[in-house]
């Protein structure tokens, strides 16, 4: 049975050495595989194999921002959160690294809605087309990419590792697009409520 | 090939929920772990969990991430007991 121990214990002893440190990895471990073989175990994706890599990859994180932990949850939560980053991570990368982001902004383009034109909500067909034409003729080739492979789903550390940017980087280049699109859809009288439903369900 | 009507709405759904200023996905992930218990709390999201919030809007990573960690939580609780 895995001893659980508050926060102050918990960081005490992995600063430790010796078998303290020891026993508070294992433990730690053992609560981490609990914990992701509940969040991974619907993904298709996932097999079992891939669980020591994820664990280690996990702990060496989680020993790196020990400092940064802020006492305001669970340790373990904490710690658990870092472990799915790092396992989510690496899936997300396996399944989407042999795409091209260059080749999938080439396939995909920001025409106007003739393809969709059935499904568009006509009171909003107004805003789709508005949205396209800042898309269009207000970003940057780069934020345009990003917001376009983002909404593809494409993993944010793939897109910044073929963009040649860091993942704030990039967080920033899509934040800066969003923003750009919002303003000027508001300045061109489009509300908040216009923004929802513009397709039939 | 254009986005689908689906792809449209997500981009309209993301732009709606955008703010002038947020967090980004390695601030989340500090503070993410106090957003769920509170929230498997049933606690009111408190003042300084706001920006974790609409963080979680508008990246999908981290939603996947957040939903992942409730599951996680739960999965542990029943560990303990």
């Amino acid at each position: 049975m895995v001893r659980d121990r508050n926060n102050d214990e918990w960081i005490k002893s992995l600063e430790a050495e010796g078998p303290v440190r020891e026993t508070a990895l294992a433990d730690l471990r053992e609560l981490l595989v609990v914990g992701l073989k509940s969040s991974l175990k619907s993904r298709s994706d996932y097999v079992e194999s891939m669980m020591d890599d994820f664990l280690q990859d996990s702990l060496i994180r989680i020993l790196q921002a020990l400092n940064q932990f802020q006492n305001r949850s669970r340790f373990v939560t904490w710690a658990t959160s870092i472990a799915i980053r790092v396992a989510m991570t690496e899936l997300r990368k396996r399944r989407w690294r042999d795409v091209s982001l260059e080749k999938l902004v080439a396939d995909t383009n920001f025409d106007p809605v003739s393809d969709v034109d059935g499904d568009v909500v006509p009171e909003r067909r107004e805003l789709v087309e508005a949205m396209y034409r800042v898309i269009n003729t207000q970003l940057t080739d780069r934020q345009r990419t990003v917001l376009l492979a983002e909404i593809k789903g494409m993993a944010q550390e793939e897109i910044a590792g073929q963009l040649g940017c860091s993942r704030n980087a990039l967080y920033k280049l899509s934040h800066d697009a969003r923003f750009r699109l919002k303003q000027e859809l508001v300045q061109a009288g489009f509300d908040y409520q216009s923004f929802a439903f513009a397709f039939n369900e | 090939m254009s986005m689908t009507g689906e792809e449209i709405q997500r981009l309209l759904d993301v732009v709606r929920d955008t703010q002038a200023v947020e967090i980004d996905c390695d601030v989340c992930l500090m503070q993410v772990g106090e957003f769920a218990e509170d929230r498997l709390a049933g606690k009111p999201i408190a003042e300084g969990l706001k920006a974790i919030e609409q963080h979680l809007l508008i990246c999908p990573e981290c939603r996947e991430e957040f939903e992942a960690l409730c599951q996680a939580i739960n999965a542990l609780k029943k560990t303990a007991s």
